[in-house]
């Protein structure tokens, strides 16, 4: 099967005080058949290039957004990039087939505990369920949607010694998903990624 | 008169050809004017007796150096340093001058001459250590800053030492001295204070470092000011000298180490504005008084008494290096100095140093060492400096680099450091980029030729320097090597220009961010060399059309987007028309293309701005558009 070329959208307004996306921002940059784009870092006053941002997302297979979860959502500039990159004709509408058989994966950080993430938890809803905006765009622009890869309780990460095995783990999805040694069909009703490892017939490194 | 000529182009000569070839092999250039020293000396013959009085003149580069470092070292900072001066510094004096006086005494010496060994070879080489941090950028590692205030206690500690040498002469000496004393005492040096009682002595003293700082602090100030504006280079030169020569012969006339009362000078002076100016200035004497010293020391080799102990010399040398070394790791150990920095502090003052000579020669004026052992002393104490830089590539070739081995697998060493930012300039301009730096807590030397704008922004407490920043002297004082920026926003356009191709010629990795005047000007900077250009109008004249348009019922929006598509329109444009503008002839570069370009561009604008974001995306602008009215036919079938 052909390799996934994967494209890493990172949002996150405040990497001084980032302590788990910064370094999976980091992690993914070093591999080689990932191109990792910084988009605050590329577009401070979010004046997004559509044309370069377009011809990107041609070039990939796997098209990741990684953010921290603000308000149960992306932070601004990926919205801002959804306005103006997934244009009509280009990503739907008449002749707007440009994205249709590519993948989609959100891979974000939560503050609060899975626990807070269920029906009776205090944010009602699970993940999953918060981010059908985006499950929802890609079915209208013919991506398939990956369950999101999610670390939740994030901003305790460290202090309770998480965050290398939350790191490895990334790795191991990364090379799986660049590999596609996974059946979508296997993975495509889970909340949460995290929860199909097995399916993606990991192998750790390091 | 001709022998002085020949007597300096032999010393010129010597360095000349040594030291570029010494630095070519990495051996640093020390050791280069040591081996040059050599040649000229004991291998050639070429020069004699006159090598110890040129080394007193050429002591006097230590006096500058310690000058020159006061001057990087503010009041506060010394503040800081007390304990790692008196506890490293102190401990480092202290218990090498015991082990190796205990040496000495299991040798059968007296136990006032090995009290005296101690205390000559506990000292390390402040010249040698100082200058090489320098040339190899350690000065700033932890290393580094732990050797320099070992080296800063050790020239304070020579103060008492030749107080308490005295007291340790041997009577046997005395006897054989008898004799030649009224002959000697003709010979007194000059002092002011030689017949005050002890409490005269002591006023003197105070009054005299008091007098230091009190001039330091008011006086330089005025007296810099007035000569720096009547425009004469020369004459600020012979004031810094005048500064440095004057504390330093006020010092020996109160019997006062002349190197540590300029050290207090330039201290007090680390805050005045003239700071970098006076070091530019100071530096180049003390660089040629240094190498000339280190020729002297070289020069000074005697193979003859090397030849007849050898064998006691190289040991002695060893043992002395060792026992440094040792202590020096051990109170490294006790004050958390760490990995590469431990290697680092122990081995770069493991020598003995030129305060080893000066002691040398004072003990045996003062008949507590006899001659000969003496000798055989100066040659241990050369051989260990000459030592030094073998270490210190020892150090840089084979311990540095597993240290860095290890620190390079480290993962996710994302912070790294911040570098300074020289800021030419610092008028209507350079200020605000200084503001928004100093804001930020990036360190910025900021320089400029107005005494008067210097003053301003003293009065805003932001401190900035007097300098000319065109003159490469002063851009190495400021820093330039070591800085990651350079932000050039001075007055004179053409030496805007002259200072970009100088900087990246000479320091290719700092990079060059430069204010141009206009569109001519920008393209003469960016073919110098300039990373970064921007033309002072631009950005505010921008602003104010945005807000134009804003009074005029645009959105506010809308304008912005406007903003941003004239600028990138602009930045695209500004390569084709660069392109041109370089095949331009000289003084006709605004020819018939060019001309016509810059039209097309104007045009391209127009035509950007005038495509409603609706209807048509356009190359140049699109922004959040809604979809054609009665898209979801398509969906809803």
């Amino acid at each position: 099967m052909n390799k996934s070329k994967i494209l890493l959208l990172f949002a996150h307004p405040s990497q001084r005080r980032s302590e788990v996306n910064r370094p999976m921002f980091d992690t993914a940059s070093k591999m080689d058949f990932i191109t990792a784009v910084d988009l605050y870092a590329e577009y401070p006053s979010l004046n997004i290039d559509i044309n370069r941002e377009q011809q990107r997302l041609l070039d990939h297979d796997l098209i990741i957004f990684q953010f921290p979860f603000y308000w149960y959502s992306t932070p601004s500039i990926l919205k801002e990039w959804q306005d103006l990159v997934l244009e009509y004709g280009f990503a739907y509408g008449h002749d707007g087939t440009a994205l249709q058989g590519k993948r989609m994966l959100c891979a974000l950080t939560a503050g609060g505990s899975e626990k807070a993430y269920r029906a009776d938890g205090y944010n009602h809803f699970t993940i999953r369920e918060l981010l059908q905006p985006l499950e929802q765009t890609a079915n209208m622009i013919g991506m398939d949607y990956l369950p999101p890869f999610a670390l939740f309780g994030s901003r305790t990460a460290v202090e309770e010694g998480r965050l290398s095995a939350h790191l490895e783990c990334w790795q191991a999805v990364l090379h799986a998903l660049h590999n596609n040694d996974y059946r979508f069909e296997d993975l495509a009703a889970l909340n949460v990624l995290n929860d199909g490892l097995s399916h993606l017939s990991i192998t750790t490194h390091g | 008169m001709t022998i002085y000529f020949i007597q300096a182009v032999i010393y010129l000569l010597a360095a000349v050809i040594a030291v570029p070839l010494a630095k070519k092999l990495g051996l640093g250039s020390v050791l280069g004017y040591l081996l040059a020293g050599v040649v000229i000396g004991p291998i050639a013959g070429l020069v004699g007796q006159e090598t110890t009085t040129i080394q007193h003149f050429a002591e006097f580069g230590v006096v500058m150096m310690l000058f020159l470092v006061g001057l990087e070292l503010e009041p506060k900072m010394l503040w800081q340093m007390r304990n790692r001066l008196l506890g490293l510094g102190g401990l480092q004096v202290l218990i090498t001058t015991v082990l190796i006086a205990a040496i000495a005494l299991i040798m059968k010496q007296p136990w006032t001459v090995a009290l005296a060994i101690g205390l000559i070879f506990s000292l390390s080489s402040t010249a040698i250590v100082l200058q090489t941090f320098n040339e190899k950028g350690l000065t700033k590692t932890e290393g580094g800053q732990n050797a320099f205030s070992v080296l800063l206690m050790q020239d304070i500690a020579v103060i008492p030492m030749l107080a308490l040498l005295p007291l340790l002469a041997l009577p046997e000496l005395m006897q054989a001295a008898e004799s030649m004393k009224d002959a000697a005492a003709h010979h007194e040096e000059l002092s002011l204070v030689a017949d005050l009682p002890g409490w005269a002595y002591a006023l003197t003293l105070i009054a005299s470092i008091g007098g230091v700082i009190l001039l330091g602090h008011w006086g330089s100030q005025p007296l810099f000011r007035y000569v720096a504006s009547s425009g004469l280079r020369e004459i600020f030169v012979a004031t810094a000298l005048l500064l440095v020569v004057g504390i330093a012969a006020l010092m020996s006339l109160v019997g006062l180490s002349p190197a540590l009362g300029t050290f207090l000078a330039g201290v007090v002076l680390a805050n005045s504005d003239f700071r970098h100016e006076l070091e530019s200035n100071i530096e180049p004497f003390k660089g040629l008084l240094l190498g000339l010293f280190f020729i002297t020391v070289g020069a000074g080799v005697d193979f003859g008494i090397f030849a007849d102990s050898w064998l006691f010399i190289l040991t002695a040398t060893l043992v002395v290096m060792l026992l440094k070394a040792g202590v020096l790791a051990g109170l490294a150990m006790m004050f958390g100095i760490r990995d590469s920095n431990r290697w680092l502090f122990s081995l770069s003052l493991a020598q003995a140093g030129e305060f080893g000579f000066v002691l040398l020669s004072f003990t045996v004026q003062q008949h507590v060492l006899p001659t000969p052992l003496a000798a055989q002393l100066q040659l241990v104490v050369a051989l260990s400096m000459f030592l030094t830089p073998l270490l210190f590539i020892l150090y840089q070739q084979v311990i540095l680099p597993r240290y860095q081995q290890q620190a390079n697998d480290q993962p996710y060493d994302t912070i790294e450091e911040q570098g300074n930012v020289v800021i030419a300039g610092s008028g209507r301009f350079g200020q605000i980029v200084n503001r928004l730096l100093l804001a930020n807590d990036v360190e910025t030397v900021v320089l400029d030729l107005e005494v008067s704008q210097i003053e301003n922004m003293r009065r805003v407490n932001i401190k900035s320097y007097f300098g000319d920043a065109t003159r490469p002297e002063l851009l190495h004082t400021a820093g330039i090597e070591s800085a990651s920026l350079l932000v050039l926003a001075i007055d004179n356009r053409d030496e805007a220009v002259e200072l970009t191709k100088y900087v990246r010629h000479s320091f290719p990795k700092v990079k060059i961010l430069a204010r141009a005047f206009d569109r001519g000007h920008s393209y003469e900077l960016r073919e110098a060399g300039a990373s970064y250009i921007v033309a002072e109008t631009f950005h505010s004249a921008l602003e104010l059309g945005a807000e134009a348009m804003r009074q005029l019922d645009f959105h506010p929006f809308e304008v912005e987007q406007k903003k941003a598509a004239f600028n990138r329109i602009e930045a695209e444009s500004n390569d084709h028309l660069y392109q041109q503008w370089l095949k331009g002839s000289e003084g006709e570069r605004f020819d018939h293309d060019y001309r016509k370009l810059f039209i097309q561009l104007q045009s391209g604008i127009q035509q950007a701005m005038k495509n409603d974001r609706a209807d048509g995306h356009t190359k140049h602008e699109r922004g959040w558009t809604p979809p054609p009215k009665g898209y979801t036919d398509d969906f809803e079938h």
